[in-house]
């Protein structure tokens, strides 16, 4: 296969940044996204140009570090029924001869720091305002001795699938991380463990959700669409619920 | 943003059902319509005054609405400065993607009837002091003003389309994926029934049936 490729150059957090067209000859449809890149930058390499910059780690689709904006789509999932992360997105999903623009997360709480490589500590800061259960863990307690409804423990776990990967915020056209802030409350506020702390968490989330620039939810749905592990939208709504009841809650907030 | 919006669709749907009464002929609508500014909850509150009090709660919950949407957009815009070169849209609606613009939009055309129908400084087909019903015949005999306010109410119905969805979503109503399957369907019916009521009377004027 012969893929064009035009990809967002930027040297530096600093630097203005430029789309760049490319063309990567002896593309296998077998290879993943992220492996036809690292064909492009040998490439590169060898004629002496700085190769692209991108961020990846596990390539199984579990660890959250990849991802860039393809053809416009977070994760380039574009009208496939399947969600996936960039790395589990293959060539055989793309036409020979196709023309391909890949550029980075765009939020203003995602600087970018090198080409596709944006800074998503953002997202441990909203961690850090809260996304934790505070106690003294010491070795593992007997498992049924902290009993948790089914359904309740299913959906915590839906919701703890949410790898941080930032997909939802990149697809967001008001730039929300609500989908990402909402999986982490709802993951917690299912369970026993998370109760004690679940009404100050929420407001001190959010808080720190807003004040690191991300925009307002308007309920438009683009995040779930992205989604490579399928967070449902409904959690934004179990988030407002708990914000709304925190409200009317006394916990020193 | 969703209080404000819920007690505006509240209101359009009172508006839609009154201007329905239109079907009842010329006495019973500006018996209606004199109603509105005369004695409701009288005596609760001074005769006349009700209409005020009424006026004052839209009047806040327009400014609110817009003060809210003028903070999204701005916070959206902040956290959106640098575009994509590409775009593709995946699930959203048409609705969804004009709430802003549709929103402008629609507080001019607001204004327009204001001008129109409650103060009486534009008028089209009446003269000032008209009643309701000649007021509402006079004006939409003409085919040009039926048009203007059929483009205008469809702008209203996307925007509850989505806005209906929207506030209920955000006051917590989205449970679950049938939930949300229910809610779209709920806003569309709204919007539908909205567009269907409020186009009936105008339409039946034009043709000639009330007169």
């Amino acid at each position: 296969m012969i893929i064009n490729l035009r990809v967002w150059r930027q040297a530096n957090a600093q630097s203005a940044g430029k789309m760049v067209s490319y063309r990567v000859e002896g593309v296998s449809e077998d290879m993943s996204f992220l492996e036809m890149l690292d064909l492009l930058n040998e490439d590169l390499t060898v004629k002496g140009e700085e190769p692209i910059a991108f961020d990846h780690d596990c390539r199984e689709g579990i660890c959250g570090m990849c991802g860039i904006v393809i053809n416009g789509a977070a994760h380039g999932r574009a009208n496939s029924p399947v969600p996936t992360t960039t790395c589990q997105l293959h060539m055989r999903s793309f036409a020979d001869g196709a023309t391909i623009d890949v550029e980075p997360w765009r939020a203003g709480a995602f600087p970018v720091i090198k080409d596709l490589v944006v800074d998503r500590t953002a997202f441990d800061r909203i961690i850090q305002a809260g996304g934790f259960i505070s106690i003294n863990a010491g070795s593992a307690p007997e498992a049924h001795s902290v009993p948790a409804p089914k359904i309740q423990a299913d959906r915590a776990f839906d919701a703890a699938t949410c790898i941080g990967c930032g997909a939802c915020v990149a697809a967001c056209p008001n730039g929300s991380g609500m989908l990402f802030t909402a999986a982490k409350i709802t993951h917690l506020a299912m369970l026993p463990q998370g109760q004690p702390e679940r009404y100050s968490r929420v407001k001190t989330m959010v808080a720190q959700h807003d004040a690191d620039g991300f925009g307002g939810c308007t309920n438009i749905g683009e995040c779930a669409a992205v989604c490579p592990k399928q967070i449902p939208l409904d959690t934004i709504s179990a988030l407002n619920r708990d914000l709304m009841k925190s409200l009317f809650k006394k916990d020193g907030k | 943003m969703a209080i404000t919006g819920l007690i505006m669709v509240g209101f359009l749907l009172m508006h839609m059902y009154g201007n329905l009464k239109v079907f009842l002929g010329a006495d019973a609508f500006n018996h209606y319509a004199h109603w509105l500014k005369g004695d409701i909850l009288y005596p609760l509150v001074p005769s006349g005054w009700f209409i005020w009090i009424f006026r004052l709660v839209m009047l806040a919950s327009i400014v609110a609405h817009i003060w809210s949407a003028a903070v999204l957009t701005g916070r959206a815009h902040a956290a959106r400065s640098t575009k994509y070169v590409t775009t593709k849209r995946l699930s959203q609606t048409y609705a969804a993607r004009t709430m802003r613009w549709g929103g402008v939009i629609l507080l001019v055309g607001l204004i327009f009837h204001l001008l129109q129908f409650t103060t009486q400084t534009v008028q089209t087909g009446f003269t000032a002091g008209a009643e309701p019903y000649e007021m509402t015949v006079g004006a939409f005999g003409n085919w040009w003003l039926v048009l203007l306010y059929a483009v205008w109410v469809g702008i209203v119905c996307s925007h509850v389309r989505h806005g209906v969805w929207s506030a209920l979503t955000t006051l917590g109503a989205n449970t679950s994926p049938a939930a949300r399957s229910f809610l779209n369907g709920l806003a569309w019916v709204i919007a539908v029934v909205l567009f269907v009521g409020f186009m009936i009377m105008p339409l039946a004027v034009l043709f000639g049936w009330v007169n």
